[in-house]
């Protein structure tokens, strides 16, 4: 089903926007800098908190936080894929692309692979701070692929959701729209202390939000504990077929306006 | 007479500052939104810390409320630097330039909306922390100098946004520099006190760090009443770094001009 058209063009998109991501500042320094300052204000300046009464992972607040900011990355990986499609329209490029694109399919694809890449590369670095910084992973190589999968699939959906909403508007105005509601769902979360210990409001919220088995899933896998996995998987697919949906609207939308 | 034709032109500039900010949701909602966003899943998901021993206070939102005024404090050096850097990209302030204008007129007339979002924001903060929270321990008084020290930090960043601005010329390198500003914000005593951070080098870097006082000199009148103490060392920072980045902004300004 998915043709030679559709990888020509997946890889020409994705190479393009791999180089701009790779070669622009202004592009790879908020990526870089946002999660870690999340870690590092996080795992540093909160670390006592892993004493508080009920704080029961065992595998340390260092490693807490990091399961958090993972995710955090994957999904902002993502969504900033979404400012570039929009970028990509404002500038007339996708239009172009759109006209000459053998497979429109290729495109969405294409911009996929980009911000696989782009949330391998944020991971990567993050990851070597962590490790430097104390992270101590008590799970297996198994649990491991369990954890990165999961961020995989959060990528995706992350990146689908805000393609969709770039090629919807078309105009990088639609930001805010992209990403106030990516913010909303990870820190609706158990972010800073497990759901157990949340209070108010946010434990409610963090109840019927679909990002807490997520993180608590990728938790379970970095304690080598796993927990609640098949509903984190569930989640996590159902989110990548519901947002894979919203893209293909979203790129029909653009065609019939290219 | 001369001294009646400064104030004359800081008072059109500063109007023309106010309205321009003011005029803009872009600029006004998320500087309010997001640190009150910030302030409610900060208190809810942050609540257990206050069982920590030596935490000051059973209320993590009282805790938390210091961060809202320095949070909309960062998004009026964001607001301040992108007007200046606006009116570089537009030519205003080349066509000024040829005008009799005065640069301190120039300097004050700029920032007089960075201080009135400024104001807008100290007010509805210390509102909200009286609506919802357990009201400010230093009374009215104190509601009035968290305001007047809100407004001091306000002006220390717009001016670095200015600084920033007026160098580069640019509004990309300000937002740029944005981020840097929540660093400083993050490295500070933000979620926890001083004493009961942990890792010993972030410790280290939130003592250095002024923000850390600015949100001791709050975090004061909020929880415990009058600190002494607290509130010379968050004006004298607050006061320190609006002083270094205006005559950072001014030196900067005068290369700009001469530029132009």
């Amino acid at each position: 089903m998915i043709g030679g058209a559709f990888w020509s063009v997946a890889r020409a998109v994705a190479w393009r926007n791999i180089h701009n991501f790779f070669t622009n500042p202004a592009i790879i320094v908020p990526s870089l800098l946002f999660p870690m300052f999340f870690f590092t204000a996080f795992a540093g300046g909160l670390s006592r908190v892993d004493q508080v009464p009920g704080f029961d992972y065992q595998a340390g607040y260092t490693t807490f936080v990091y399961g958090f900011v993972l995710l955090q990355a994957s999904t902002f990986g993502g969504i900033f894929t979404g400012f570039s499609v929009a970028r990509d329209f404002e500038s007339g490029f996708s239009r172009r692309l759109l006209m000459a694109a053998r497979s429109h399919g290729g495109i969405v694809g294409g911009y996929w692979l980009a911000a696989l890449t782009r949330a391998i590369f944020t991971v990567s670095v993050i990851t070597a701070v962590a490790l430097i910084a104390g992270l101590d992973v008590n799970g297996d190589a198994i649990d491991l692929v369990g954890l990165y999968s999961l961020a995989v699939f959060v990528n995706a959906a992350a990146m689908l959701f805000g393609t969709g909403i770039a090629m919807r508007l078309r105009t990088m105005q639609a930001g805010p729209l992209m990403q106030v509601p990516a913010f909303l769902l990870l820190f609706l979360a158990p972010v800073w202390v497990p759901y157990d210990l949340l209070t108010g409001w946010v434990q409610g919220a963090a109840s019927f939000n679909p990002i807490t088995l997520v993180l608590e899933a990728g938790r379970g896998f970095l304690a080598g504990d796993p927990t609640k996995v098949l509903p984190a998987f569930g989640v996590a697919l159902l989110l990548a077929a519901v947002t894979m949906l919203w893209a293909r609207g979203g790129l029909r939308s653009a065609e019939r306006a290219a | 007479m001369r001294r009646s034709t400064l104030l004359v032109q800081v008072g059109v500039l500063a109007r023309r500052s106010v309205v321009r900010t003011l005029r803009q949701p872009a600029m006004v909602v998320p500087s309010l939104v997001f640190p009150l966003m910030l302030l409610s899943i900060n208190s809810s998901g942050l609540d257990s810390a206050t069982k920590l021993p030596g935490f000051p206070t059973d209320s993590y939102f009282q805790f938390a409320l210091a961060i809202a005024f320095v949070q909309g404090a960062l998004f009026s050096a964001n607001s301040a630097g992108t007007n200046v850097a606006s009116d570089i990209e537009s030519g205003f302030l080349n066509r000024l330039a040829l005008t009799p204008l005065r640069r301190l007129a120039l300097m004050v007339g700029q920032l007089a909306g960075i201080l009135a979002l400024g104001l807008i924001q100290a007010v509805t903060f210390v509102l909200v922390g009286v609506a919802f929270g357990d009201g400010i321990a230093a009374g009215f008084d104190g509601a009035l100098v968290i305001v007047a020290l809100s407004l001091v930090i306000s002006l220390a960043f717009g001016c670095i946004g200015a600084f920033v601005a007026l160098r580069s010329g640019s509004g990309e390198a300000v937002q740029g520099v944005f981020p840097l500003f929540f660093a400083a914000l993050f490295l500070s005593s933000m979620s926890l006190p001083r004493d009961l951070i942990e890792t010993d080098w972030f410790r280290t870097v939130a003592t250095w760090n002024p923000v850390s006082y600015m949100l001791e000199a709050i975090r004061s009148l909020v929880i415990e009443g009058w600190d002494a103490e607290a509130l010379a060392l968050g004006f004298a920072c607050a006061g320190g770094l609006a002083l270094v980045a205006m005559l950072a902004a001014s030196a900067a300004l005068r290369t700009r001009l001469v530029r132009t």
